[in-house]
Parts: structure tokens; sequence; C-alpha cells
């Protein structure tokens, strides 16, 4: 699981990490915080998306090798919520890359957090067979982030 | 003939499987240390079947090469010790496998694979001359570098080798990458270096080095189960203890710096290994 703080207020950064404290404890379901997208099958973002961070999502987005799921969470990330009439806000996370899972709430509470993140396991499951049968045989080469 | 063919089968299917589990089992008791429930004991397999199940994806093709190169450096080093090889040949092949996961990251350009790569380099250099020491130490007492003759010797080695086994210890917490030593791929610290070593290595072949990790695991508490080479519950009980220290150890302390390590491992390191050859020499 990456976590990508996309110009979130910090609320639902916080609500995140406190999924992963003894209280919440994410890693009974075998999740756990990665800093590295290439690591990384789930991608937990929050917060808005703006044409300066938009470019850091994509690139993270495509260094996580398929099969991949994206979890949206808060109500910035869903839609923009109490930014989207700023004039740098483009919208939520889907605007730039597809979403699996929505989790809403304005901070998203950690029980909704992991809720989110298991249905995510349940997804990602579905999109691994889909993904199986249509395996190129060949390497992919990893395009170099400029 | 059949128990040679039996040793094989074990060093390449058993160790692996072991490998993971004592990975599992660890997750599960730091869980535990800090107060949290923990995954699964199986999770370190549904990792590596999920990774392996990944695209693959790489920076250059040498990454691959060097996946493989180590995987197969762990499992033969790891099948010499069950074949009860030499003890030295097991060293220097365990070694050139480790060297290869630091070619391999070098080979991308990117920052956090360079300084975990120069990091390991920089482990590697602490753990290695504690190793051949080790091993010199054994020689010394009962004459040979075979594994063979070391389960024929009649007594306990730690007895003899005390000092010795302590400086194993560093040796294994470096190889287990647990804190204080956990700089190359900064495991606890993820935000650090990303992943240090293991940044660019991903899917498929982050699943092979993993694989490689347990052999390496193994190898390395082999190495240690050698100072109770009389009977098999005292092997399993010492490795047990020091592997449930080794956990210990990796959740009160807290990451250093490689400057530090150094100093400190070969200060502390070198100077019981050689108390102890020196003893073994007087007595
Ligand atoms: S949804 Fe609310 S708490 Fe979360 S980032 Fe947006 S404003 Fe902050």
């Amino acid at each position: 699981m990456l976590h990508f703080d996309c110009g979130s207020c910090n609320g639902c950064d916080i609500e995140t990490l406190a999924c992963l404290t003894p209280v919440y404890d994410i890693e009974r379901f075998g999740v756990i915080n990665v800093g590295n997208p290439m690591h990384a099958d789930i991608l937990l973002v929050t917060g808005t998306v703006n044409p300066r961070n938009k470019k850091v999502l994509v690139n993270l987005y495509d260094q996580m090798p398929n099969p991949k799921v994206v979890v949206a969470i808060g109500s910035c990330g869903l839609s923009g919520g109490i930014f989207k009439d700023a004039y740098n806000v483009l919208g939520g996370i889907d605007k730039v890359i597809p979403v699996d899972v929505y989790v809403p709430g304005c901070p998203a509470k950690p029980e909704a957090i992991i809720d989110g993140v298991v249905m995510a396991l349940k997804k990602y499951e579905v999109i691994k067979k889909k993904h199986s049968d249509s395996v190129p045989s060949r390497m992919k080469w990893r395009k170099i982030a400029p | 003939m059949r128990e040679t063919l039996l040793a094989i089968f074990i060093g390449l299917f058993a160790t692996p499987l072991l490998g993971g589990l004592i990975n599992g089992l660890d997750r599960i008791i730091t869980a535990r240390l800090q107060g949290r429930i923990g995954p699964p004991v199986w999770q370190p397999f549904y990792d590596v079947i999920k990774l392996l199940s990944k695209e693959k994806m790489v920076v250059n093709v040498w990454q691959a090469f060097c996946a493989y190169a180590y995987l197969s450096a762990a499992a033969i080093s790891v099948v010499l010790f069950f074949l009860k090889s030499d003890l030295l040949l097991i060293l220097f092949i365990q070694a050139v496998g480790a060297v290869f996961v630091v070619i391999g990251a070098l080979s991308s350009t990117s920052p956090f694979s360079q300084v975990g790569a120069h990091r390991e380099l920089l482990q590697i250099l602490s753990y290695e001359p504690l190793l051949i020491l080790v091993v010199a130490g054994i020689y010394l007492e009962i004459g040979s570098f075979k594994i063979d003759d070391i389960y024929a010797w009649g007594q306990p080695l730690i007895f003899k080798l005390p000092f010795l086994f302590i400086a194993l210890g560093y040796a294994l917490t470096i190889k287990l990458r647990k804190s204080p030593f956990d700089l190359s791929t900064s495991h606890h610290g993820h935000q650090e270096i990303v992943k240090g070593v293991l940044t660019d290595y991903s899917g498929p072949f982050l699943a092979l080095i993993e694989i490689g990790h347990w052999y390496d695991i193994i190898l390395i508490l082999g190495l240690c189960s050698l100072f109770w080479a009389t009977g098999w519950i005292g092997m399993i009980i010492l490795v047990a203890i020091t592997y449930f220290i080794e956990i210990l150890i990796d959740n009160v302390t807290a990451r250093m710096t490689w400057r530090w390590m150094i100093g400190y491992v070969w200060a502390m390191g070198l100077t019981l290994s050689i108390v102890n050859l020196i003893w073994i020499n007087l007595a």
C-alpha cells in the first residue's frame, strides 16, 4: 500500500496513518505502508489534484506494476470537496487516474479507510484474474522519470 | 547417494519454506511487542506469490540477471551447508550473492538505489570479516573447515567460543536487516531512502530477492546452530533464543548511521573475536 498526499488538508492523512497504529493495526490484513510505488499494489490518495501534483500522481501510478488498485480518500479525493471551487483545483483523483474504491468522509474515519482497503484487496483479486489472462510474456521497461 | 539427494532436496525446497515461516513468526512477534495483532503466519508466502504474479518491470536487464544470480548463490550456499561442505566455500558463495544484489541496484540511476547499494556494500564490509573470523575460530578449535567434522566434535562449541558467538550475532543482525543496522533497505524507516537497495527491484524480481533472503536467514541461523552441534534439541533452543533476542534488539533500538555501524561492529566484533582466538590459542 502506498499513501500519497495529493494536496490534502492533512486531516485525511492523519486518519490514514492512524490505521497503522496499534488501535487499528491494518497489518492484520497483511497490508503494510511502503514508501516505494514499485513495491505497492494499492495506491491510497488523499486530497485534491492540481496541475502541479497531477504529474507526480500520474508518475507514481505509472511506476506501480500491474495489477494495481487505487483508493481515493476523503471528500477532497472524491470530488474536490471543500476546495472544489478553488482556482487551482482540478477536482477529484478520478480526473487524472482511474479510481477503484471511493472512501467518503471529511476526514474519512480510519474504520472506513480500512474497509476501503479491504474492498480494494477484493477488487485486486478480480483485476489479477483479468490481468493473468492477458499477461504479456515480455518484460516491460520502466520509463525513467525525467 | 540417497542421503546426498535428500540433503539437496531439503536445502532447495524445505529451507525457503522454513525461512518464510520464520519471517512470518518474526512479523507476528514484532507486532505483539508493539501492542498490535500482526499479520497471519503465512503472510510472507502470500506476499511472494502475489509478487510472482505481478508484471515484470525492470529498469535494465542486468537487474533481472542480478536477482537470479543472488537467488542461485543463496540457494547453492544453503545446499552446500546441508551437504556438510566446507564453511569457507559456503561463506564465499554467499558473499558473491550479496554482491550481486548491490550490482543490480547500482545498475539503476535512481539515487535511492545508489545510496542503498553503497550502504549495503558498507554492511557487507562490516559483517564479512566477522564471519571469516568465526570460521577461523572454529578451525582453530577443531582443526577443520568441514561441517562434517563439527558435527562429529564431542562438545558444544559455544563453551569454547562464546565471544565469537556474540560476534556472529552482530553479523546476524546486519544480515537479517534488523535495526540498528537496517541501513541499506531502511526496513522500518521507509520514507528515508525509500527502500534502499531494493528500490528498483519490483514484482517477480523482488520475490526472487525475498526468497534469496529466506535462504540467507537459514544459512546464518545454521551457522549459529553449529555452536551447539551435539544434539537437535540444544541446537533448536539455541537458535530460537538467538532469534528472539534479535527481534527484541530490533524493536528496542533505533537506526544508526553507517559510520557508527562500521566503527562499532569492527571495534566490538573484532575485539571479541580476537580475545576469543587468543583464548583458544592459550588453552
Ligand atoms: S476530505 Fe476533509 S479532512 Fe480530508 S483532506 Fe479534504 S478537507 Fe481535509
